[in-house]
């Protein structure tokens, strides 16, 4: 069984977001909305200051509260890599998958449904990267095989230090930040 | 010139054959990528971008009749398949509902936009018959053409023909200008655009201002990244905490407007401790035991106070750039026009980079190709009786492209001759050029003032005529011949028709050419037999470039050990570290160091610059630029805040030492920013009102930029000399 993920190198990453606009242009994200967005994280004092930038998105967590609090089953498990999706025509909008999610990945789209990340899969099922991984100017995105210990992603997990979100949460987040 | 006949000797003659042969590999990429494509009958029409000036390689999706997306041509060797996100978002200037639509007659007083819509055949009318006036009154050199792009060759070509030399763009003396005339002064010829910097092979790599990142000139951030990939050491100047500056092992913050004293003390550090490239210098230097003695004053600890930068830091980042010589890029910048010593300070950087032994070796500067596409075989234009009238009396020597804001005087005070009739391509004057009043009151003085663009820009609305052009991804443009790594040709063609009245530049150009009785200076017959004539002169076929976007010729020695023969186009032939023709002209013939002057008590100096979704102020009113970024924030020091009691997300107005006040924007307090200065994001703050989904979002730094420091040496108008303060009132 594949468990797809992401490795994004943050050392390269400089937050263009090129990813954001790519996926809204493949996924005809509405105006206004965004399943991806860049966050800065940036601490210390002028001038000694330290800045981690990463594109960030649905985690497709192993242990996904949105899927288990979802009251109509819309919010599920994709058969193919782990990957968590919702059935528009199943989602009533009631909000309880945004308020589960401790990424704040999800949105309710214009049209009723939760909406957010589905890692490009109409992509991914026909050999392609996701759209965000594909334009990246920078090269810093990497999606594939996490269960696959060739993958290139699995290869740069076990030869860079890396870090996923709010991992204490328990949800397994399938995406992971090289530092 | 050397560098000349050089470049024609390197020049090929078999282009064809080794295009064909390199682009077939490539093209398997290309289809692999696409292939879920042509099975759903989705079409795909390779072009190349135009929403800035790099130029990539596009390919362009369209889904049901519907434009759908925009990705990298694989085959382009400026974007390798991977757009920045402007050009991902380049669908939008298709959509943009605030675009022009059809073309406009004023109706009221300049500026008041108030428009009737008119035929193309009224507008061009209209505009042939004043140019026949002013040319009859006041000859054909009283009009100038301001043109931003490679959109505007055939207007270009048009009005040559019609007889004036006055063509210029606020892309020399409002940006790079100040660079290339440093570099050309030292090195003999220009950095140019795309820039020749060898950012991938480079193992150090120093910004003075540069932020790379944010400004998404494509290759080279694609480069930067590859760089860090690569573990390149990083050392970045800059008064703001840039993204480049969170990639940097060294990082400088150094006080707004004092970078020369920095690289002087860098250079004296290099020269004392005798970690230049020694045999570099013995074979190619001329004038370095002046310039070695010059240097002598400029310790670290003198330049501790000017820039705040301690000494040992000075000290070990010039060790650093050493270390990794000739490897070691110290990046020129483009827009440089920030204190009046630009063009000094740019020469400094060749200096030094000259030291380090980078230009013309890998990791340094490269020696950039072309591909040997001539010019279409157009009869000889009209020699004009008159010389340009941007630079009388050669004021500013070492100017060797126009000067926008000479041309703004001239048409001010007729002097040294009258200027009637302005044309405008694709620029925003009011938003390029200094001092926004300075324009619009030589605006005043005109007998014409045609605009032609894809949006409603400020200048737009000062215009008599404005004319709509269809965007890049509806319309042929001239072919691409870059100077480059490797030599390439790339055509622009329609992906979708333009959706009302627009129509390409090539279309409009001769249309008002023939207006004007100048119809044979357009022999061919449509577009396309243009592009045939130019490409069957070498031997490349149209029919290829259709269908791959790009022809690519095969590769050509870049570096000297390459075989690029180390000549250096200057007067003593050499690299200049001492330059007797400044000091001909009364000028240092070394860069020295002035303290910048500083604003009023309670004033910041306003620092400004880009962010990656944007370009100029042109993309405002995209809808999925705007998306992404609508409006821009003023970035404070919390320091700077406190003391302004400025909270967070807050609006204010900026008020400059000239009392001009700006449109409200956001307060951003970061630690990203010195206490001494505050940063905006250049292009917002809108004011035209045909831009209804930008209008009034963000503040404009053109409109606070009204002090400007003219570079003595080509002209350059430098901005970063602006000072502001806060206005609460706004809630």
């Amino acid at each position: 069984m594949a468990r797809y993920g992401m490795v994004i190198d943050t050392t390269k990453c400089v937050g263009c977001m090129d990813c954001v606009v790519a996926c809204k242009t493949e996924n005809d994200v509405p105006q206004g909305y965004n399943r991806d967005w860049i966050a800065y994280d940036t601490n210390g004092q002028h001038p000694n200051l330290h800045m981690e930038i990463r594109s960030e998105r649905c985690n497709h967590c192993d242990n996904p509260p949105c899927v288990y609090c979802c009251p109509c089953g819309a919010s599920h498990i994709h058969e193919r890599g782990g990957v968590v999706l919702v059935y528009h025509d199943k989602c009533s909008g009631c909000k309880a998958c945004i308020a589960a999610c401790p990424y704040d990945a999800r949105f309710i789209h214009p049209e009723g449904y939760a909406d957010k990340c589905t890692f490009c899969i109409h992509r991914v099922e026909t050999g392609m990267d996701p759209a965000c991984v594909s334009v990246c100017p920078t090269y810093c995105m990497h999606f594939g095989d996490l269960d696959d210990p060739n993958s290139g992603v699995s290869r740069l997990l076990s030869s860079r230090r890396n870090h996923p979100l709010i991992d204490e949460a328990g949800t397994r987040p399938q995406i992971f930040y090289l530092t | 010139m050397n560098s000349l006949s050089r470049r024609k000797f390197l020049k090929i003659t078999g282009a064809a054959v080794g295009a064909a042969a390199a682009g077939t590999t490539i093209l398997k990429a290309g289809g692999s990528a696409t292939s879920k494509g042509s099975a759903t009958g989705i079409r795909r029409v390779p072009t190349y971008c135009d929403i800035c000036f790099w130029k990539c390689g596009t390919i362009g999706y369209v889904r049901d009749g519907v434009l759908w997306k925009v990705e990298g041509n694989p085959l382009d060797p400026l974007s390798k398949g991977r757009l920045c996100p402007r050009g991902t978002g380049g669908i939008g200037a298709h959509f943009d509902p605030d675009r022009l639509r059809a073309p406009l007659m004023r109706k009221k007083n300049r500026g008041e936009e108030e428009w009737v819509e008119v035929t193309w055949d009224e507008a061009l009318n209209f505009i042939a018959d004043k140019l026949q006036r002013i040319k009859i009154a006041y000859g054909p050199e009283a009009v100038a053409l301001f043109s931003h792009g490679i959109g505007g060759n055939f207007i270009k070509h048009t009005m040559k023909a019609y007889g004036t030399p006055n063509i210029s763009a606020p892309s020399f003396a409002q940006c790079r200008g100040p660079r290339d005339v440093g570099f050309r002064l030292t090195f003999g010829e220009d950095v140019s655009s795309p820039e020749r910097t060898d950012i991938r092979n480079a193992q150090c790599i120093v910004l003075v201002g540069s932020h790379l990142g944010e400004n998404m000139h494509n290759t080279q951030v694609q480069e930067f990244a590859e760089a860090i990939g690569k573990g390149a050491s990083i050392i970045v100047v800059d008064p703001r905490f840039s993204i480049a500056a969170s990639k940097a092992k060294y990082y400088l913050p150094i006080k707004p407007g004092t970078d020369l004293a920095l690289i002087l003390a860098w250079m004296h550090v290099i020269v004392r401790e005798e970690l230049y490239d020694r045999d570099y210098i013995g074979k190619y230097a001329f004038g370095f035991e002046q310039f070695a003695a010059h240097i002598q004053q400029f310790t670290p600890e003198w330049a501790y106070p000017e820039t705040g930068i301690e000494p040992e830091i000075i000290r070990t980042t010039a060790r650093e750039m050493a270390r990794y010589r000739p490897a070691t890029l110290v990046h020129p910048g483009r827009h440089v026009t920030w204190y009046g010593d630009d063009t000094q300070r740019s020469r400094a950087l060749a200096l030094l980079n000259a030291l380090l032994g980078s230009w013309g070796r890998k990791g340094g500067f490269y020696y950039p190709v072309s591909m040997d596409v001539p010019a279409y075989p157009y009869p000889p234009y009209p020699k004009p009786k008159r010389e340009m009238v941007d630079n009388p009396n050669r004021k500013y020597p070492f100017a060797h492209e126009t000067i926008t804001t000479g041309i703004r005087e001239a048409t001010l005070t007729g002097q040294p001759y009258p200027v009637k009739g302005w044309l405008v391509y694709a620029t925003n004057l009011l938003h390029a050029l200094p001092n926004e009043q300075e324009t619009v009151k030589a605006i005043q003085k005109l007998d014409l003032l045609v605009v032609i663009d894809v949006v409603p820009s400020e200048i737009a609305g000062w215009a008599d005529v404005v004319l709509p052009e269809s965007v890049y991804l509806e319309r042929f443009d001239d072919l691409n011949v870059e100077w480059f790594r490797e030599p390439f040709v790339a055509i622009r063609q329609p992906v979708v028709d333009a959706p009302y009245e627009q129509k390409p530049n090539w279309w409009i150009a001769r249309k008002l050419a023939e207006n004007l009785g100048l119809g044979h200076f357009y022999p061919w017959s449509d577009i396309e037999e243009y592009f045939k004539t130019r490409l069957s002169a070498v031997g490349l076929s149209y029919e290829e470039l259709k269908t791959r976007g790009i022809i690519l010729g095969p590769k050509q020695p870049n570096y000297f050990h390459e075989g690029v023969p180390p000549q250096f186009p200057t007067p003593s032939g050499k690299i200049e570290f001492y330059s007797r023709q400044l000091a001909q002209a009364g000028f240092d013939p070394v860069p020295m160091y002035k303290r910048p002057a500083t604003g009023p008590p309670g004033y910041y100096r306003m620092l400004y610059g880009r962010a990656p979704v944007h370009s100029f102020s042109r993309t405002h009113s995209n809808p999925i630029l705007s998306d992404m970024m609508d409006e821009n924030e003023v970035w404070v020091n919390p320091v700077t805040a406190r003391r302004h009691a400025l909270k967070k997300d807050q609006y204010v107005r900026l008020r400059n030492q000239d009392g001009i006040v700006s449109n409200r924007i956001k307060v951003k307090i970061t630690e990203r920013i010195r206490p001494d200065c505050v940063y905006v994001v250049h292009g917002f703050g809108h004011t035209a009102r045909g831009l209804r989904h930008a209008f009034g979002k963000g503040a404009s730094d053109a409109q606070l930029i009204t002090q400007y420091a003219t570079d003595p040496l080509m002209g350059g108008t430098a901005m970063n000399v602006n000072f502001v303060t806060f206005e609460l009132q706004e809630t």
